[in-house]
């Protein structure tokens, strides 16, 4: 699975390689409450973070921890309560068309194909159609879904759809690919297997992925980074920078660096429903 | 096509033969419920002479058809050209829908067949109450699945397209409208055939042609078979209307037919 065809591999300077990268998303002492009738429910409280062009950060945590809050407010889609979040050195305050978006549930549009759907963005920028068509067919086959460009989503698998909403997110070229929970709907094999997918993706696209998941060994299957969440209020608990070599393996799983890690990180909430 | 079933058995699993059956049925109990209660036939005809007068008045009756189909059509296409764009004013804005909405479900409990006889005053005699009267039993169904429809869209959806900084016209466009589709068909539907309910009523209350008529006049001159004539022909009316409409949504929405199932069960 790891060694497939790489049609939009690009030269191969390893992604993990640790020539200075300079920082792409940065926040600072950024928070969140959401105002409700029944007064103010703070959701995130204030973070601060940098993630470094090409990096492959996960965030874990438990359940309204406020990361889908964090992974909205990167793409523009809230505004912060306080604080400020910046893409490039640019502050974000709306949508800001630079990221791709996964979220668990594929979200393609049942009325068109899955090579539309993948186009979408590209109709939605208005960016010149031949030129873009052509890498959505190389993405297309990158992923596995040569020959199902035609055929609407609900006639492909769970895996299969969220495989174009993949190739969705980074048919614009993004700089960022924002994914919260991106397999948290598939089965467990299903889902190891796009682990795989996902991180060879990333590395011949070498995008800058910032992942949300419940999972501890999918974040440490893929991370470069990992930011360990506390509960609600969320706040960042821990990072952790992950010491397996890239690419990785299913085999790693049992590595014992993999398993020390995983339980390290574990360690964090069972110490939270402990308090509960 | 390896079905080992002779053609007749085959011809009993067609589903358009199942209703047939059944009306068949239920034209035999009609008969034999005449026949066994003695119901004297000025209350309830024989369905024999009622296809008898179908047969005979069928020209009448089909000349008749005609100006209480136009007025239905009429109706129902005001329904959907003031339905649609209404629905979208009620999504599209808060102070509309806060304002209108409310207002809307409210007249819903008006008796519209109570103010059919007003149009008559307004307007006169002829088609424009008829029409009207279509129009407003057609209506609100659009309306109603319409608004459900756009606003059925889930919020990651939206999402999605915002972050692809889609404008406010490109969502509509590309999001909220194909995805309103098939509750807005489902409107129309209900609304089609109320339109003929409408036209009738109009018919009833100020006309001179039209089924609506027909059926009136034979009431009053106890022409029982007439009159259920003319009430097959008016199901007929809906019946056909009904499955125009059903065709133009499978090409409108051809992704949506073979997900029919599912969102029978949605709704």
């Amino acid at each position: 699975m790891t060694n497939n065809v790489t049609p939009l591999k690009r030269d191969n300077r390893a992604a993990s390689s640790e020539a200075a990268r300079s920082v792409i998303i940065e926040g600072k002492a950024v928070s969140k409450t959401y105002r409700t009738r029944d007064g103010d429910v703070p959701s995130l409280r204030p973070i601060d973070f940098e993630i470094a062009d090409g990096e492959f950060v996960v965030v874990v945590g438990p359940s309204g921890c406020g990361k889908t809050t964090l992974l909205k407010m990167i793409a523009g889609l809230l505004p912060p309560s306080s604080g400020e979040i910046k893409i490039e050195g640019r502050v974000i305050t709306k949508p800001h068309g630079d990221v791709g978006i996964v979220f668990q549930t594929s979200m393609l549009l049942p009325w068109r194909s899955v090579f539309k759907n993948v186009m979408m963005p590209v109709e939605v920028k208005r960016l010149p159609r031949e030129k873009y068509e052509a890498r959505a067919h190389a993405l297309l086959k990158m992923v596995g879904l040569e020959g199902f460009e035609n055929k609407y989503p609900w006639q492909l698998s769970g895996g299969m759809q969220q495989r174009a909403s993949i190739c969705r997110a980074l048919v614009h070229d993004p700089k960022i690919v924002l994914m919260d929970e991106p397999f948290g709907a598939l089965d467990a094999m299903t889902r190891e297997r796009m682990n795989v997918e996902l991180q060879r993706i990333q590395r011949e696209t070498r995008k800058t992925v910032l992942l949300i998941t419940h999972s501890i060994p999918e974040a440490v299957f893929l991370a470069d980074r990992i930011l360990v969440m506390t509960d609600r209020p969320g706040a960042i608990a821990a990072v952790y920078e992950v010491p397996l070599a890239k690419p990785r393996t299913l085999d790693m799983l049992a590595d014992p660096a993999f398993v020390e890690l995983s339980q390290t990180i574990r360690k964090h909430f069972n110490a939270q429903t402990g308090e509960l | 096509m390896a079905d080992p079933k002779p053609g007749w058995q085959k011809l009993l699993q067609a589903d358009w033969i199942k209703p047939l059956i059944f009306l068949v049925l239920l034209v035999v109990f009609w008969d034999l419920a005449i026949r066994l209660f003695r119901i004297p036939p000025y209350q309830v005809p024989k369905p024999a002479d009622v296809i008898a007068t179908l047969w005979a008045d069928w020209p009448m009756l089909l000349a008749q058809a005609v100006p209480t189909t136009a007025a239905t059509v009429q109706g129902f296409i005001l329904s959907a050209l003031f339905g649609i764009p209404m629905a979208m004013l009620i999504v599209g804005s808060r102070t509309v829908e806060s304002y209108v909405y409310p207002l809307l479900v409210f007249s819903q409990s008006i008796p519209k067949i109570a103010i059919a006889p007003l149009f008559v005053v307004w307007f006169g005699f002829g088609m424009v109450p008829k029409v009207l009267a279509a129009f407003l039993l057609g209506f609100f169904p659009v309306v109603v699945s319409a608004v459900q429809g756009f606003k059925s869209v889930e919020p990651d959806m939206l999402d999605l397209a915002r972050a692809m900084e889609a404008n406010r016209l490109q969502i509509f466009h590309m999001v909220r409208l194909p995805h309103a589709m098939p509750a807005i068909f489902s409107g129309l539907k209900v609304s089609i055939t109320l339109a003929v309910v409408g036209a009738v009523v109009g018919e009833f209350v100020g006309s001179n042609s039209g089924l609506g008529f027909v059926l009136q006049r034979s009431i009053g001159n106890f022409e029982l078979p007439t009159m259920f004539a003319a009430l097959v022909v008016l199901s007929l009316i809906g019946v056909i209307l009904f499955w125009i409409l059903d065709l133009i949504e499978r090409f409108a929405i051809p992704w949506h037919a073979s997900q029919r199932q599912d969102f029978i069960v949605a709704a």
